[in-house]
């Protein structure tokens, strides 16, 4: 009798995933989700921007410049008569490109570097950590500059030098997760059962290091927003006419008496979508974490 | 623990080394020179100041000729400044520099720390939610961002800041809190988990079983091992706060080392670019090694090999 209902309990009980779990505990969390769902919207509004506002972010009207928010320039218009709302929108493109190509670039680097270091150890691993740790004394907002000043140009240049720079933290998490997981038991078993090195890699190291990655990159996204919106800021950014959050705050400075929401709205919307990226992080870190795992 | 020492030295050296030679190769990359001006200079006037300044030496010599320089506390020749030297140059902006980040370390050490303990103490009310939100709000906010925010209400909306310059305690002010805010944030949320995670071991309630007064136990036992983890980031810390204000020297219109920096890269100051490079490089990884050598004092159950 016993037996027959622990058996009936056992074949009641729920299938858990460590992703079915996760996605459970990050959907509890509501700053991760106001989070997740401020980034899917402005994504949306950047994507259906035409949609949204009749202006251009170029189109210059120059018998409205400068003007205060009104019916008719929801965020009013800045120094060339341009709508501030529509470059807002147009400029969240130019921020959530950066933030996803030069994660693009960070991966592409980062990934096989840590896994080579993490998985062969020795002397590779020496070698490629030695050369991560003359990364780390460079002062890193100098390097960008510095690079972008070699690379020259816009937007493309801007993700090579932002990304050949940040590659180096989700190399050596990427290193750290290799190196904990190899020791586990299930990965000498699927060695004891003929498995080689890049099977084993690619099918049980990379898979359970995956959470960490996941929070890490989102915590790189904003920072690399916000590189370029500070890159941008001191003219070595973007090139115009292209919208950034960051030109349209140099923009606005000159002004910033005359009219502060020149500066303010920028400043807004890339406080605004940084808070949102660390309350996921946040959020995604303590949904991954499997030690939270009941 | 010498032994230690010596080997973290001579690594310091080495990457000082590495990160020297790359900066210097990396500047020879960057498309055009020096003597490009809006105005093209006759060739002949180039070749002359190429030749005056050794830029016509093959790349390797370029580079001795500047280590050697080095070793003589000599960073070379601003190209942009043609009357001070590197050395002058950096020596007029560091201070600025350094009072800037100090203040902001020190304040954000004295916010984060507090908080952070305040946040532990009383965990689970709304002192531990409030000091959570603000923490996780700032240690997001970018400090060029919060910079421009606090210009808005404090410069321009209320008048009692000005909005940027050097020279009087009241300029420090606006800058400083937008620099320090973001560490400031970080090192709560540090000492908050680590206060937490002292509170829990078993030394702490011996210690109070013992009968000590609870203010004793908060100070010997709790906040002293809480701190080592925020000593360790300290170092680091005061070395970003330090160097890491080309954004907001330029907001503020600062005449410090990070503005320096932007405006020799404009001005393709190849001395100037180096020099900062190595100058900041040289700082960073000082405060680490410090921070390594530091950490087996304050905690013993480090031990060197």
């Amino acid at each position: 009798m016993a037996i027959s209902e622990n058996a009936a309990n056992v074949s009641v009980r729920p299938h858990h995933t460590l992703w079915g779990d996760a996605w459970v505990r990050l959907r509890r969390n509501k700053l991760a989700m106001a989070g997740g769902i401020f980034i899917i919207l402005l994504s949306l509004a950047a994507i259906f921007a035409p949609l949204i506002t009749p202006y251009s972010f170029s189109h210059q009207d120059l018998t409205a410049i400068l003007q205060n928010p009104s019916a008719k320039h929801w965020l009013g218009t800045d120094g060339l008569g341009r709508d501030v709302f529509a470059r807002l929108l147009y400029g969240a493109r130019t921020s959530l490109a950066v933030g996803i190509f030069t994660q693009i670039i960070v991966l592409g680097i980062g990934l096989p570097i840590g896994a080579i270091a993490g998985y062969a150890g020795g002397t590779v691993d020496n070698v490629l950590m030695r050369f991560v740790d003359f990364m780390y004394g460079f002062p890193d907002i100098l390097l960008i500059i510095l690079i972008k000043a070699i690379l020259g140009g816009g937007i493309y240049q801007l993700f090579f030098a932002i990304g050949l720079v940040a590659w180096v933290d989700i190399a050596r998490l990427v290193r750290g997760q290799m190196m904990s997981v190899k020791s586990r038991d299930f990965v000498a078993a699927a060695r004891a059962m003929g498995g080689m090195g890049p099977y084993i890699t690619e099918r049980h190291l990379l898979p359970n290091s995956l959470g960490p990655i996941i929070v890490s990159v989102t915590f790189n996204v904003p920072r690399a927003i916000f590189t370029e919106a500070a890159l941008s800021f001191i003219g070595i950014g973007v090139r115009p006419p292209t919208p950034s959050w960051g030109s349209m705050i140099s923009d606005g400075y000159a002004v910033i008496f005359s009219s502060w929401y020149q500066v303010f709205f920028p400043a807004l919307a890339i406080a605004l979508l940084m808070i949102a990226f660390t309350f996921l992080g946040d959020g995604l870190r303590d949904a991954l974490d499997p030690k939270m795992r009941h | 623990m010498t032994r230690f020492v010596i080997r973290r030295v001579l690594w310091l050296i080495l990457v000082l080394l590495v990160v020297s030679f790359v900066t210097f190769a990396l500047m020879h990359l960057v498309p055009g020179g020096p003597w490009s001006r809006d105005k093209q200079l006759a060739p002949a006037v180039v070749a002359a100041l190429n030749a005056k300044y050794g830029l016509d030496k093959p790349f390797l010599v370029q580079y001795g000729n500047f280590l050697v320089g080095i070793l003589h506390g000599d960073l070379g020749i601003s190209y942009s400044y043609q009357d001070r030297s590197v050395t002058q140059i950096l020596m007029q902006g560091f201070p600025k520099s350094a009072i800037l980040g100090g203040t902001a370390f020190i304040l954000a050490m004295i916010v984060g720390i507090a908080f952070g303990m305040a946040a532990a103490l009383r965990q689970n009310t709304w002192i531990d939610y409030v000091c959570v939100m603000f923490s996780t709000i700032f240690a997001s906010v970018p400090g060029f961002v919060l910079g421009i925010l606090l210009i808005i209400v404090f410069s321009v909306g209320l008048h009692w800041f000005p909005t940027g310059g050097w020279g009087s305690p009241s300029q420090v002010i606006m800058p400083a809190v937008a620099l320090a805010a973001l560490p400031a944030a970080f090192i709560a949320r540090i000492t908050r988990a680590s206060t937490l995670e002292t509170m829990r071991q078993d030394y702490v309630r011996t210690a109070r079983s013992k009968g000590l007064l609870e203010r004793v136990v908060l100070i010997r036992h709790i906040l002293r091992n809480a701190l080592i983890p925020v000593v360790t980031v300290a170092g680091p810390e005061f070395a970003a706060l330090v160097t890491g204000s080309v954004i907001v020297e330029t907001i503020f219109s600062i005449p410090g080392v990070g503005r320096l920096f932007v405006e020799a890269v404009f001005a393709r100051d190849y001395g100037l670019i180096m020099g900062t490079v190595l100058f900041y490089a040289f700082i960073i990884s000082f405060a680490n090694m410090v921070v390594d050598i530091l950490y087996g004092v304050i905690d013993p159950r480090i031990r060197y090999d």
